[in-house]
This record gives structure tokens, sequence and C-alpha cells, in this order.
């Protein structure tokens, strides 16, 4: 598998307390566990199982991810911006490793 | 997708009972009330492999009005349980949205758990034409 690329969608700048919308997108294909190769064996799970979104340190949103979740995890969530700083968003694989990616915001 | 192979041997799917269970116990044994949480899922979903749905839980997102996580659960899955999100005041509002497997047609639910510990529950039907491979 190609190592995963994430996709961030967020406003470069914010009015202080405005609620803003953050779309993001990593490429992974999520195997679930239940799915079989042609010998018909079991190909076994390995899912991105964490999100997690924190601005400037503090946690925002995250999600704990389950096989019914689809390939490519899309996220969309609403974060409240008090001050200019840094978003930063991980994903955690099953395999143990782990993707991440900065972007920040400036406050008007 | 694998394509037909992995279709002969059909898997043991989540039940209606296995989901309550599931809520149940995301709820803390609470009562779930309707009408502060809002799911929002297709009535016919072509491709079972990506449904887009979306969640959405009325809170001021501050103090003691603050919707801690919510858990989304599908009862015709091998497995009930689909995502927990969890929110925190810096979150502005408790929405979010994803896209999830569906391998038939089936009820997606949505359980929010409150601060103050109370629960709140959303509930739709989603057909679906083409299953989502094993998901």
């Amino acid at each position: 598998m190609a190592t995963p690329k994430p996709r961030i969608k967020l406003p470069k700048t914010a009015d202080k307390g405005e609620v803003i919308v953050i779309k993001t997108l990593i490429s992974h294909t999520m195997e679930s566990g239940q799915r079989k190769d042609k010998e018909g064996k079991l190909i076994p799970r390995q899912i991105i199982n964490k999100f997690s979104c924190e601005f400037n340190g503090q946690p925002v949103f995250s999600c704990d991810l389950e096989p019914a979740i689809s390939a490519n995890p899309y996220f969309e969530f609403s974060a409240k911006v008090m001050e200019a700083g840094t978003f930063k968003f991980t994903w955690v694989d099953d395999d143990g490793s782990v993707y991440t990616d900065e972007q920040p915001i400036k406050v008007n | 997708c694998a394509g037909f192979t992995g279709l002969a041997v059909s898997p043991a799917f989540a039940d209606v009972d296995a989901t309550a269970k599931a809520v149940a116990a995301f709820g803390g044994g609470q009562e779930p009330g309707t009408g502060k949480i809002t799911l929002t899922a297709p009535e016919i979903a072509e491709n079972g492999n990506t449904v887009p749905i979306s969640v959405s839980v009325e809170s001021a997102m501050e103090g003691d009005d603050l919707v801690e996580s919510v858990a989304i659960f599908a009862d015709g899955n091998p497995n009930p349980e689909v995502a927990i999100f969890h929110f925190t005041p810096l979150s502005g509002e408790a929405s979010a949205t994803t896209r999830m497997r569906l391998a038939k047609t089936q009820n997606v639910v949505a359980v929010a758990r409150m601060k103050d510990g109370s629960v709140f529950v959303d509930k739709k039907e989603v057909k679906v034409t083409i299953g989502g491979c094993g998901g």
C-alpha cells in the first residue's frame, strides 16, 4: 500500500470566536478483515483506528474508527477559533504507523 | 472490492439485539431521549461501500451543556460498531460527517452522550442496492 496521504481543507483566516468547518481525508484501503483473497483466505484487518485534531495542543475533535468506516476515511467537523495558531491532525494505523499534518490559521 | 469471491460465505452479521446492547452499553444504561440529536443519512444508498452520514446534536458546547461523544452503530453489518466521535468545547458545535460501509439494507443508529449523563438517540433506515464488501 502506498503511504497514506492526508488532505486537509480549512479557511486560512477566521474571526475570533468563529466556528469553522474542517474537512479531512486520508488515502487508506481500510482493509476490514472481512474480505477474502482469491484462495479464500481472510485478508487481515488493517485500518486507521484513531483520528484526532488538536489546536495549539488542546483537543478539538477525535474519532475512534471501526472497520465499517469507508476506505479513504473522510471527516468533516467544526472548530471554534479563539486565537491564531496551528491545527494538528493525527491518524493512527493498526500497524502502529502514525500519519500527521498541520495547518495554520490566522485570526482577523 | 474483492468482487464476488468473498460473497459465497456469509459472515455472521450483527443483529438488532447486539446493536441494542451496544447502544445501552454506550449510554451507560440511561433510557435514551429523542429530539436533540439528528442523524442524516440517504434513504437509498446505491453503493454500500461509501455511504455519507452526518450527525448533529443541539448543544451550547460550554459548561455542563456539552456533548461528550456520539457513537454510530449499524444493525446489519458484521459488527454493530461504526465510529465514536469525541467532542470538546473547542469543537464549537457537536456535528460531524463521515462515510461508512453498509453490508445491506439496515438501520443506522446515532447515540449522543452528554456531560450531564443524559443520552439521546436517532435512527435512520438506509436501503442498500449494492452491499459494501464485507463491510
